[in-house]
């Protein structure tokens, strides 16, 4: 077996697998304080990407140096998908927070399908070209042929995303209302916690994370278009079930093992299925494992 | 004569944590039998186990029905064990809300009918008369609870002593030889309770159906049980009679800062 | 009624709005051609809209909180206008027959084209009414529903091809196959609770989309199968006009029968099970309902009525392929059954008949439609999550049999 071949497969998982952590992110964070699967999330991640394109495209002709486009860009995915899922929430979810879960599953369809034909009527159906914000590295160069600049650029983003939330989940004042809130959310507003703030702040923060994620892929792969969002959702959503749901260092985990299984099983076996393999893979691990690898299976209180 | 009930070191673990350690248990045929005990000793998690919604660590339950053979209900699911003769009642009251009083009745009887899919297509003879049949039934046991008035009304729509009421209809309706009665009384006034008391009383003289429940109100489990059963951190702490519970150091212990007012 | 904080809320409201949406609705950029297109009308529209919207909103929210504690305090819900016209007779029974009236002379008096249109809304009236038993009665959320509607649509298709068997002959057999395939998917899926449940079977329905598009040998791939022959009428030659109107009358035959049908599952044993067991899993299992198989009844049912409606939509439409069955598909049947409220048979097919003509009538609608369902989709579950008709229980009648025991 050509070892070169494997590492390439092997970084290549690492690559899909971090992009599908920065989504699982978001899913599992909401999920964990309100037992939502949040069904639009993948769209947000579309909008991350669509944004950094549109601000990429303006500020390309006007000739701005690619570097300040590239954090210009990320910026603006950041701030406006934070802000798409703050307003969700407000509409799509808030509303329904006393209401069984499925109305809120089915109301959160609503907004996934929504959201996909805003972006696809507001702007369009194809395929969009999406330049390359990130520059190639001179010391990069030697290894070019294995890992990309944007690859190890992924990497980095992701691990200091990884980071950086860990640390405001266990250090900040915000984090501990946020695992406050996730353990028993009626608890928590009677010792004063602002469930409604903490709620605002889990879908500001999985959506700027969900942002990056679209951002870096898109000018990774360097193509979008308004249905990129429905397939990576579903798969970071597998990924949050496999490192199971509700946990931080699960999702990443589940993540990078979604990204690996996904990378060697095309790389070696057959490409033709690659969405059957990850459908496949979804339904085998709801079915025998849906309390994921770290999670703890939950029993109904009777 | 051998017990209908019999429970044999039952255990059950949470991961890490014993919420029931080794409980042996019975219920003779007709008996009134209370389970008591702080608030989160475990009386909750012994009728999940018994009744199937939790399957016990260890531990063995066996009914004796009557004229039947004794079966074996640990592991079996929830409506296997109400199918055996058992039925119950819950503690947060778990109506089908949407439901009216009298379908509420009609799927306690659930398990003792057979019409399928293509009787309902049908609309055959046998199903039109098993279906009136169970509409008389349900009606007699609403009536025999003294719901009778509400027949037609949303079960949400019920006050709250006839919701529990409704509870008790409910688990009657599935024909068992024992009922288990998870905190009936919980949150009801000074005359809703003697009502209760009075109906318990009534389903052992006319039913012939032997209880077990579990009760905060002191007054009322002196007053009508055979015998009491203690549970203190999952583990049981006495038994006996209602004079014999009461006068119990160990008993008198787990209750210190609770008041037994009987 | 109009205060000065109310006109500042919808203000704010407008020009958070206008900031959300300014990157994707105002620049359009090609970057093949390196331009830009700025389009600051459609500003404009989104604040007016927006501040127009955030009243309507604002006051949607303030009936609905109104009305739950109304109900609260009364301790009983309002009867609709609708809810009291269904269950009075009198005027339940002119409506119905002018309503039959119209559809048995509709081919004649409409176009060809418009009879099409009417069979489709039958169509979904059927397998909507199938979702229902799934959804509304037994709280399942199914999201790979189109995957048994492909099942029947593809029995058709292939047993045709192949074998040469007639609509009459696989009518019954993709039924058939439906259910058994039904009873396959359902049975490792059932135990899962309620979200999940919606993932797996979105999962499940994906995975026989991709298979039908990517095994070629077998489902003939992305460009499908053509030339599926219309349903036979005693060996007659039809016409093209006169078999359209010969499927409108199947269609309508079929859903008659499907209403019949549901309405009689609906109010038995196993009706009363499905609700029950939407109402309260544990509750239900304590009283000796067999969770599993209940489920599975209802989740195979559903699925045979989704069959039959896939055998009409291929000889209907005499081509089929995978991309008639995404999972937007089910999300469009879903959208059907929440629209007209979920158990609700009369609702289910206002649903139909909104959803599915609406936009066909209203051609300015037809782009946004896809759009119009995920706003419908949020809207009813905020505002009226049973649905624009509610689901109405039978009132039963005692009879004065005495009690089967003592």
């Amino acid at each position: 077996m050509d070892i070169e071949y494997f590492f390439e497969l092997f970084l290549g998982g690492l690559t899909r697998g971090s992009i599908y952590a920065l989504i699982a992110l978001g899913y599992t964070m909401v999920y964990g304080i309100i037992q939502l699967i949040n069904f639009a999330h993948g769209e947000i991640y579309m909008i991350g990407a669509f944004t950094a394109l549109i601000v990429s495209g303006v500020l390309t002709l006007m000739g701005w140096p690619q570097l300040a486009i590239l954090a210009i860009a990320a910026l603006a995915a950041v701030i406006y998908s934070a802000a798409y899922g703050w307003t969700m929430e407000k509409i799509a979810y808030k509303p329904l927070r006393g209401a069984p879960r499925l109305s809120a599953l089915i109301s959160a369809i609503g907004m996934s399908l929504f959201l996909q034909n805003y972006v696809l009527l507001a702007q369009t159906s194809d395929f969009l070209p999406f330049p390359s914000l990130i520059p190639d590295f001179a010391f990069m160069e030697p290894i070019s042929h294995i890992v990309r600049s944007s690859e190890l650029i992924i990497y980095v983003v992701t691990a200091a995303v990884m980071v950086g939330l860990t640390f405001l989940i266990k250090f900040t004042r915000m984090g501990k209302a946020m695992r406050a809130t996730a353990q028993d959310r009626d608890m928590a507003m009677l010792v004063g916690v602002d469930v409604n703030k903490v709620i605002s702040m889990t879908f500001v923060l999985g959506s700027a994370t969900a942002a990056l994620g679209g951002v870096l892929i898109a000018s990774h792969i360097g193509m979008i278009n308004f249905y990129i969002g429905f397939i990576a959702g579903i798969k970071a959503f597998v990924a949050a079930v496999l490192g199971g749901i509700g946990s931080m260092p699960g999702a990443v985990l589940g993540s990078l093992v979604l990204g690996w299984t996904e990378s060697f099983f095309t790389g070696y076996i057959s490409s033709d299925y690659e969405d059957v393999f990850a459908f496949l893979f979804l339904v085998l691990i709801l079915i025998f494992r849906p309390a994921g690898i770290l999670g703890k299976a939950d029993t109904d209180k009777v | 004569m051998a017990p209908i009930l019999d429970v044999t070191q039952l255990t059950m673990d949470f991961g890490g944590l014993r919420a029931l350690d080794s409980i042996d248990f019975h219920i003779n045929e007709g008996e009134i039998v209370a389970l008591i005990g702080p608030n989160g000793a475990g009386k909750t998690t012994f009728f999940n186990c018994i009744t199937g919604i939790y399957a016990p660590t260890r531990g063995q339950v066996t009914l004796q029905r009557p004229r039947a053979e004794t079966v074996n209900i640990k592991g079996l699911k929830p409506n296997q064990v109400t199918e055996a003769g058992m039925a119950r009642t819950f503690q947060n009251i778990r109506l089908f809300q949407n439901m009216t009083v009298l379908e509420n009745v009609m799927i306690g009887r659930h398990c003792r009918l057979k019409a399928g899919i293509p009787g309902a297509l049908l609309r055959n003879r046998a199903t039109i008369a098993e279906e009136e049949q169970v509409i008389a039934d349900s009606y007699h046991m609403l009536e025999k609870i003294g719901l009778s008035q509400y027949v037609n009304e949303f079960a949400k729509n019920l006050p709250y002593g006839a919701q529990r009421r409704l509870e008790i209809a409910r688990a009657m309706a599935t024909e068992p030889f024992i009922l288990l009665l998870d905190e009936p009384a919980a949150g009801m006034n000074a005359q809703e309770t003697q009502e209760l008391d009075d109906l318990i009383i009534r389903i052992r003289e006319e039913e012939g159906i032997s209880i077990l429940l579990i009760e905060h109100d002191m007054k009322l489990v002196m007053s009508l049980s055979d015998r009491i059963y203690v549970v203190d951190y999952g583990k049981k702490i006495a038994e006996g009679s209602p004079a014999e519970i009461k006068n119990d150091p160990a008993v008198i212990k787990a209750y210190l800062g609770e008041e037994i007012d009987a | 009624m109009l205060n000065v904080q109310e006109l500042k809320k919808s203000v704010l409201t407008a020009i958070w709005f206008m900031f959300l949406t300014f990157p994707i609705m105002v620049i359009k950029v090609n970057t093949i051609n390196q331009t830009v297109e700025w389009h600051w009308l459609r500003m404009l529209y989104v604040g007016v809209g927006a501040f127009a919207l955030s009243f309507v909103w604002r006051y949607l929210i303030k009936r609905k909180e109104a009305g739950t504690r109304k109900e609260v305090e009364e301790g009983e819900g309002r009867v609709l206008l609708t809810q009291r016209l269904l269950q009075e007779p009198r005027l339940f029974r002119p409506i119905v027959a002018l309503l039959a009236l119209f559809l048995l002379i509709f081919p004649f008096v409409f176009s060809m084209y418009q009879t099409n249109i009417m069979t489709t809304a039958l169509i979904y009236v059927v397998v909507g009414l199938g979702l229902n038993i799934v959804v509304g009665l037994a709280g399942l959320l199914d999201l790979g529903y189109v995957a048994f509607y492909a099942v029947g649509a593809y029995s058709y298709a292939l047993l045709n091809l192949h074998f040469g068997l007639g609509f009459w002959t696989v009518l019954p057999i993709g039924a058939g196959l439906a259910f058994i395939c039904g009873i396959i998917l359902g049975f490792p899926v059932l135990r899962l609770r309620g979200d999940y449940l919606a993932i797996v079977t979105l999962g499940f329905g994906e995975i026989i989309r991709l298979v039908l598009e990517n095994w070629n040998a077998f489902s003939k791939g992305p460009s499908g199968i053509a030339n599926i022959p219309r349903p036979g009428l005693f060996g007659l030659d039809l016409s093209l006009h006169q078999s359209h109107i010969y499927i409108y009358y199947l269609m309508i035959a079929m859903a008659i029968f499907t209403i019949f049908a549901v309405k009689r599952l609906q109010n038995s044993r196993i009706g009363r099970a499905w609700i029950a067991l939407r109402e309260d899993e544990i509750a239900c299992q304590a009283m000796g309902i067999d969770k599993t198989r209940t489920k599975l009844s209802a989740f195979a049912l559903g699925a045979t009525w989704a069959g039959m409606g896939g055998v009409m939509f291929a000889a209907k439409t005499t081509f089929i392929n995978p991309a008639s069955f995404t999972i937007w598909e089910s999300i469009i049947i879903l959208c059907v059954v929440v629209l007209g409220g979920m158990g609700s048979i009369v609702g289910v097919a206002c649903g139909a008949a909104i959803l599915i003509l609406l936009p066909e009538y209203l051609r300015a609608f037809s782009e946004y439609r896809m759009l119009i369902f995920g706003v419908v989709l949020v809207m009813m579950m905020v505002f009226r999550p049973g649905g624009f008709i509610s689901e109405v229980r039978q009132t039963y009648e005692f009879k004065g049999l005495k009690p089967s025991k003592n």
